[in-house]
Parts: C-alpha cells; structure tokens; sequence
C-alpha cells in the first residue's frame, strides 16, 4: 500500500467499495513495515496476529460507510497502554510488561474499529527530543537515516512520514509530537490540555502530557483527532468543552483571520535557513488574507528551566512506582527491600531518566521546594497569562515548530542542555495548555521545515483552519521521502 | 520544679464510603487478599485517581461536626515515599489545604468542661497493608489501598492523660453520630498517634515531644501518655534531655520503650497532585452536607431530658454510642414508653450484650420486638416475670414476643371468672391463713397470692389477683 498517495477518505471508499479488503490493507501495512522498518526502525513491536484476525473479522462484516477510520491501520506509541500487547515505555524497566487494561484512547479507537499494527519507538519515558533515549532501538529520521526522527515521539512520526502507517498516536509533553512531525515534514497535532483522555498514557509528567496524532494530511489529523477526543470519567483532567467537528471548517478560507508572530520566536536562536522558511509562509498567509502582527511573548524565555523543573518534578514522582515490586523489571539477587528498590531501578531506568528523576526529586525537596518547584510554577502562571493577552487579540500564534531542522544521530546526545533547548518553542504551549500543530512549511538541505501554529484553549478549529488552507495553498505536503532515490522499491 | 503536660493527639479514621477514596474499587473488610482492588490500587502504569465525591462530603460532614471552618478552595498534595504497601509510592492527602481547620470538641473530666481545640482535619487514601511471614516472604494486600481517611489533629490543649482519653471518646461519639464510619479501635477503623511534651510550669516554650504510633486502645493512649509525662519529668529532674523520638507503649508493663531516633524530619517532597483539579466547595454544597448530618448526641440527649421525661445520667449512657441511642429512638417510635424503653435498654440488654460479649446489633433483638414486649407488659398482657422470660426469648432467637407468648400460653390471667373459682380453692383449702388475716397477720396475704400464682404456674396477673383476694377474704 502506498500510502503517500492516499488519506482517509481515499483508503475508505476503497474498503467501502471493497476494491480493498481490510485484510490486504492490513498485510499490505506490515509489508511496508517489513520493507522500511529496517531503515527507519519506527516500530518496537508488532501487532501482526491480532491485527490480522481483526482484520478478518471486520471483513466478514464489511466497512461502514459512516465510519471513516473503520479498518484504518494506525501505529501507537508505546507509552499508550495497550491490553495484550507489550507497553514498555521504550524503558527495560517495563521491557516485558503485558498491559491488562486498554488506555481510554484505544477503547475509543477499537469501538471505531481502527486496527492496531504495533508499537512505536520514544525515548524513555517520554524524556527526549531524539529517540535516542530508548532502552532498545535507534529510529531514523524518514528524509535522512543520518539524522534523528525527533523525538519522543519519533517512532509514530518516521513510521508515517516514511509511509508504513497512514497515522499514528503520539504523545507530547514539551514538544514530543510537534518537533518530530517538523523533522519529518508531516502534521502533527498537542491538542488542549484535557481534550484527550491521559487514562492509560503512562504518565511523564501530568499537567503537561497529551496524547495526539500523528497524519500526512492536515483533514486526516483532524478526523483522528475527533475520534479520541472527549470527557472520560476515568481522567479529572480531562473536559466536558463540547468537541466541534473539527473538519467543518477546513474550506481554505481565512480571510480576516489575525495571526501574531512572537519575535522571541524568531529570534537568534532560531536557524536562519528555518526563519526564511516561516517568512515564506508567513507571506502565504497574508496573501490568503489573514494578517500576520509581530508581538511578544516576554515570558517564554524562562520556559526551558520552568518546564525542566515542573516536568521532571512530576516525573520523579510519578516514576515511583516503577519500584520492582508488582510488575516490571524485579533485580535478581538482592538482599532486602531497600535493595530491591535501588537495584530494580538503576538496572532498569535509562541515564535520561534517572537525571530527570534526580532533577525533580531535589527541586521538590524541603530546602529546595520553594526556590525551585514553587517559583516555576509562578513563572508558568506568567507563561500562560503571556499567552492570555495575546488571545485576547489574536486567533492564532505563528512560529517555527523547532529552532533547527534534524540534527545527526549522536550529535545532541551528550549535550542535555542543547538538547533541552530545542524545545524551546514548543515547551510554552505544554505549559499554558494550548493547542499546537506542526506542519511542513518548507525544506532545507533536504530536511523538512516545521511551522507551528497555536491556538486559544480548546480552538482547535482555528487551528485546523489555517493549517488546511495553508496546506491547500503549498505543496510542501506533497513532498515524500525518496529513501536515496530507491522509493519505487517499496 | 513543677512541670505541666502537653497532648497532641492525630487520629486517623477510616470513612465507610461505598467506593474507595480515589478508585471505583468497593470498601470492604473481611474479604480475601486483594479482590476488592482494580488497576488504579495497583498503580499500574498509566492509570489515573479520580476522586469519590462521597468521601469529600463524608470528611466535610465530619469537619461540620467538629466545629470546623471548611477550608472553599481544596486541592489534594501527593505524599512521596517508598514502601511495598503504597503501590503509586505516594499517599494523596491534602497538605496545603485540610478541609476543615480551627474546630473544637467538648470534653468532660472529673466533672468539668473544657474544649479541645482541632488544628486541622484532612482527608487523604489508607495504605494496604504488608504481612510478614514466617516463610521469609512478605506479602501485600491492597485491599485498603485507596480507603478514604480523615486524619484529625488536636491543638496543644490536652493536658493530662486523662482528657486525652476523654477526648477519644468524645471524638470517637461525635465521628460515630455522623455516620462516616464505624470507628473502631479493635478493627483499625480508628488509630491514633500520640504526642507527649513536658514543659515547667510557666515556660511559654513546649518541651521536645516524644511520639507513640498508631496507639489501637483508648485504654493504651491514657496509659502510655501518663507514663510519658512520668518519665519525661523524671528524666529532666536527673538533668537529662528528652530527644525527639519513635516510642512503643509495652502492655505488658505499661511502660514506653524507644523505638527509633528521630534524625531529622523525613522529606516526603510534598506537591500538588496534578492529576485531580483543584475543588471549589461552594456555600450550598456546605449547606447540603450540613442537612445530611443526622441529629448529634448534645441534641439527642438535650431531648430525652427535656421532651422524654429520661433522666440526665441515663439520656448521658443512652447517646453513647449511635447504635444504642438509634436503638432507643426505634422503640419509643414503635409505640413502647421512653421510660420503659430506656428502663430495659440500661439494664436487661446492656446485661445480656455484657454476658455475651455481643454488640446491640449482633444479638437478635429489634425496637420492634421491643416495643412489642413493653406494650404486652403495659397493658397486662404479661407479668414483669413472664416479660423477663420473653426477653430472654426475643434477645437470643428474635421471636416475635406476641406470637411467641401466645404459642407458649404465657399470656396473664386477668379475667376474675376465670381466676375467682381457684382463688376460692386455695381459700378453702388454707382456712388456716385465713383466720390469720382475720388476727392482722398480713404474711398470711403473702402466702395465699403465692398459692393462686402456683395454681397458675405463674401466669396470674398479680394486681388482680390481690384484689379479688381481698374482695373474697372480706366475704368470708
């Protein structure tokens, strides 16, 4: 299956009309897996048996006509819960866990009847912006295998920009869905804190994390985005907002819409080839009719340190439970509890993880708490009323998704603090709750350029909006990984 | 050098809600190991707490009772530590913002009042509970994981060990009235950690506390706190220091043994729970709750006195406990006389649950059946004797009094036709007691009513019976 030239709409008239069995679909998806997977390294594991019979069964049945995702075969990372179907976290202190609940997004993705292909490659954790941090594979990135996918999510984002899945589910916390779909040249999609259902996303960090996907196509992300959103009694955090039909409104009209630029996001840390790249589509939007404002968000700078403390933080509390004593991985040959304790987890935990660990468990300590913790969480609530005043005049916020386009494999890695500034520009968003998208806006040394657009709490239709007009107005979308000019090969 | 002792008491309270504080998983004891658990208790990756709004209106009804203010803007903090028994490796509690602060309960000792003041009252989840085992192994049970709490912190107003324990059997009415839970000591509904501190007399500073943990008696605190307070004088006449320390109370020997120095306070890295949004608690939902408490004993009891006609000590015993005071109130409103009620609550059941060791509710005795049984003394139906017999009856195999004096031929005899032919037998058969009432012997009265009650194997109403007699003896 070539997915680069189908999306949703395409895919379900062919099973409707069943030129195409969910069956072929299926065993034509883990081909493609089959065929790229050993370039791009984009699955930890398969779905394959299940996913087939799945599929059989919905055959005998036939595709609804009114269910658009119905036999839609999808990646999922692997810090979504799935029941039966290995969930490590891309952690060796889960590498053998066998979830016995689904998370929320899976239910509603089953009872939509999409099919699960596999599990996708992060960091550890969630705590990266590569893939490297993963216990067990390196990912590539689908334009250049010398460059990483992004991360964390970069499983989900190679495996659908090299074409072995239409879509997938990712995770972003501080940029984990954003910055992979900009170094992979697709859309990508941190809907509004609360929006998605975290019952079941194996938590990093609670008041960050947000499950959102991963497509080709600006209308497929929406549709996707639909089918998991809502209220779920199982998660508090997550909000009864009503869900629009977030396709409604994608006509390619955005006449009158006012878009604010931050100059802080276009500032010097920003590479100059992708600051030309959000100029040029700054261009496109004012000739499609919106006006575009240059404005200020004075707090974003601090956003780095903030989310570092609030986010590892959380984390350090949240990865306590990974302790040896009820499910993963148990160290052999201890001598008492303690034991069991220190050596489950420093033989399990990854160095990543563990300095996040120790990050967040000193900014929470007595002496520490108000200096660090407190005074984030004061400078997050600057954050988020930086972003107030802008929404209060403007429908959306314009910038690049990362202040780079894909760097080489090893570059970062032994570089946390480089590596942390990368999110520099998506990490405000995760702060304030707001929507982000990414969205291939241009290209440079034959890697994707990522444009980010942020909306108000729950507006992802005006999100969804202007990324489908601007989508309509380019072609960068149109653009697919040769894999060095073999791409007929697959 | 005169010293003066202060208390702090922190009780710990489990809520009988029908869900656990934070998972769907039901509440429930006495069942086997870890069935009453889903994957929230277990802490499995990804899942999530979603709070049970019945355990917040249980705590805010415990923090009306207790005179509390109700703190409006809530959020619950997580509590980090490592320990088999707490699966996510935090407690969820509220460390910022307790329900309820600034309250008071009144105690009576030696026949004078104080009020004990409450610092805080928050609501947070129990622990599961690890069982070591001979085997080597030790196990966890998890099924009072995520079991609502109120912990209740005293303010440094006890001073002796005397008014700590009133003060727990005060607390322990008042939380029992509520109906939050069933507070008992001897299942661990209830628990309490005691802090003991010595000062001289006229220090305006407290002297370092010792703490004793997880105290299961009321008996224990008294004695274990009075013992403290002995020691900690003795040990700072002799020119030593009190640390601050871990202590256990010995049984045995009624004595205090260390336990542990404290080296330090543990950090357990508290921060708000981001996983439950804050909670507005509005006016009307406080109003709300405040309707549901059910009527507290002061009032209860104020009542019995003053509407019942129930004298002051025994409407005191009566609201001891809910059970005995909801008891009473069942029977006056099936139709028995307070008094009368009350009358065979203190004495034949209090007796009977004493000689069985059973609570009011184990044995088989209902206000129904009660009330039955007085209304059958009242209206002469039954002797006062055949009643203890029905009693006896009723309380251990719960038949219903009416039907089961019918079927055993208890009922009185009252009806003169029936008892004027033996009276005048027994008259005739003992001319000699009747010539000595005639010579002002009244024993001979005596003997002749025990005669007819024999004729009757006991079942004569005796009222009657002596009147007929009379009526009978002066015809003769």
């Amino acid at each position: 299956m070539n997915y680069f030239k189908h999306d949703f709409a395409s895919l379900h008239e062919l099973l409707v009309n069943k030129e195409l069995s969910v069956t072929d679909l299926t065993q034509q998806t883990f081909d493609n897996i089959e065929k790229r997977d050993q370039k791009i390294g984009a699955f930890l594991s398969l779905n394959k048996e299940a996913a087939l019979e799945q599929a059989a069964q919905l055959d005998q049945v036939g595709v609804a006509a009114d269910n658009i995702l119905s036999g839609i075969p999808l990646g999922i990372k692997d810090n979504i819960v799935t029941k039966n179907l290995k969930t490590t976290a891309a952690s060796r202190i889960l590498a053998n866990f066998n979830p016995i609940y689904d998370a929320t997004v899976m239910e509603k993705l089953h009872a939509l009847q999409t099919i699960t292909v596999g599990k996708t490659n992060m960091d550890e954790f969630a705590m990266g912006g590569s893939t490297e941090n993963s216990a067990f594979q390196l990912t590539k990135n689908a334009w250049n295998q010398a460059k990483v996918p992004g991360g964390s999510s970069g499983g989900s984002a190679a495996a659908v920009a090299s074409g072995e899945v239409i879509a997938a589910l990712g995770s972003d916390t501080g940029g984990s869905i954003r910055q992979p779909a900009s170094y992979n040249g697709i859309v990508g999609v941190k809907p509004t804190y609360g929006r998605v259902s975290r019952y079941g996303l194996i938590a990093f960090a609670s008041s960050l994390d947000q499950i959102g996907p991963f497509t080709r196509t600006v209308k497929d992300n929406a549709i996707l985005l639909n089918a998991i959103s809502g209220l779920d009694p199982h998660d508090s955090t997550s909000s009864n907002h009503a869900i629009p039909d977030f396709t409604a409104k994608l006509n390619g009209d955005i006449k009158g819409m006012k878009i604010a630029v931050p100059k802080e996001y276009m500032g010097e840390g920003v590479a100059p080839e992708v600051r030309e790249g959000i100029k040029n589509t700054i261009a496109v939007f004012e000739k499609l009719g919106a006006t575009v404002t240059e404005v200020s968000l004075p707090h974003s700078k601090y956003g780095v340190p903030v989310y570092y403390i609030i986010a590892s933080s959380e984390a350090s509390s949240n990865l306590q439970r990974f302790d040896g004593i009820r499910y993963g991985h148990r160290a052999a040959d201890v001598k008492n509890l303690e034991d069991v304790y220190v050596k489950s987890r420093s033989e399990g935990f990854g160095d990543e993880v563990k300095r996040r660990i120790m990050l967040g468990t000193f900014s929470l300590s007595a002496g520490t708490y108000d200096a660090f913790f407190k005074k984030a969480a004061q400078v997050r609530t600057l954050i988020c009323q930086d972003f107030a005043n802008i929404f209060s005049d403007y429908d959306l916020i314009l910038g690049p998704t990362s202040p780079t386009t894909a760097f080489g494999i090893g570059e970062d890695i032994n570089d946390p603090v480089t590596m942390y500034m990368n999110d520099i520009l998506t990490i405000p968003v995760n702060l304030a709750g707001l929507p982000g998208m990414s969205l291939p806006a241009g290209f440079t040394k034959g890697l994707p350029i990522g444009m980010q657009l942020i909306a108000n709490r729950f507006d992802e239709e005006t999100m969804y909006r202007a990324g489908y007009a601007f989508e309509q107005a380019t072609d960068f979308h149109k653009e697919v990984p040769t894999f060095g000019g073999k791409i007929n090969e697959f | 050098m005169n010293f003066e002792t202060t208390i702090g008491l922190e009780v710990h309270i489990e809520m009988k809600t029908k869900s656990k504080a934070f998972s769907p998983a039901p509440v429930k004891y006495g069942v086997e190991q870890n069935t009453n658990t889903n994957v929230v208790d277990w802490g499995f990756p990804g899942v999530l707490p979603t709070i049970n709004k019945g355990s917040l209106e249980y705590g805010m009804r415990a923090a009306l009772a207790l005179n509390c203010e109700i703190t409006k803007d809530i959020h619950f903090d997580r509590k980090n530590y490592f320990y088999p028994d707490n699966p996510k490796a935090y407690q969820i509690t509220q460390a910022q913002t307790p329900i309820g602060r600034n309250g008071w309960l009144e105690i009576e000792v030696n026949g004078e009042k104080k009020k004990i003041g409450i610092e805080e009252m928050h609501v947070e989840e129990d622990a599961g509970k690890n069982t070591h085992s001979p085997d080597g192994y030790s196990y966890v049970d998890l099924n009072r994981q995520g079991t609502p709490l109120i912990e209740i912190v005293s303010k440094p107003d006890i001073t002796s060990a005397d008014e700590a324990y009133a003060y727990l059997v005060r607390l322990r009415q008042i939380i029992q009235f509520t109906g939050i839970s069933d507070v008992k000591m001897e299942e661990g509904s209830m628990r309490a950690d005691v802090n003991v501190s010595v000062r001289p007399i006229g220090s305006d500073k407290f002297g370092t506390k010792t703490e004793m943990k997880n105290l299961n008696s009321f008996e224990h605190v008294k004695k274990g706190a009075h013992y403290e307070s002995k020691r900690q004088q003795r040990v700072l006449l002799s020119g030593g220091k009190i640390q601050q320390e871990t202590r256990r109370f010995d049984e045995p020997t009624g004595e205090t043994i260390l336990m542990r120095v404290k080296e330090g306070a543990s950090d357990y890295r508290y921060f708000p729970e981001p996983d439950i949004p804050p909670i507005h608690i509005s006016d009307d939902w406080i109003e709300e709750v405040r309707a549901s408490i059910p009527e507290m004993p002061d009032k209860r009891r104020e009542k019995y006195v003053s509407s019942w006609g129930i004298p002051e000590y025994d409407a005191g015993v009566l609201t001891q406990t809910k059970e005995m005071s909801d008891f009473f109130e069942a029977t006056v409103a099936e139709g028995a006389a307070a008094k009368l009620a009350a009358n065979w609550l203190m004495g034949e059941v209090n007796a009977y649950m004493n000689a069985n060791k059973l609570e009011l509710l184990e044995t088989k005795l209902t206000p129904e059946h009660l009330a039955s049984m007085i209304k059958l003394i009242e209206d002469g139906t039954i002797s006062s004797k055949i009643a203890k017999k029905v009693f006896q009856e009723i309380i251990a195999n719960g038949s219903e009094p009416k039907a089961w004096v019918e079927a055993k031929g208890l009922v009185q005899l009252s009806d003169p036709a029936v008892l004027e032919p033996l009276i005048k037998t027994v008259l005739d058969n003992n001319e000699k007691s009747i010539e000595d009432f005639k010579n002002g012997k009244d024993r001979a009265i005596g003997f002749l009513v025990g005669q007819i009650m024999k004729g009757t194997h006991g079942k004569a109403n005796p009222k009657i019976v002596n009147k007929l007699l009379m009526d009978s003896l002066k015809k003769r």
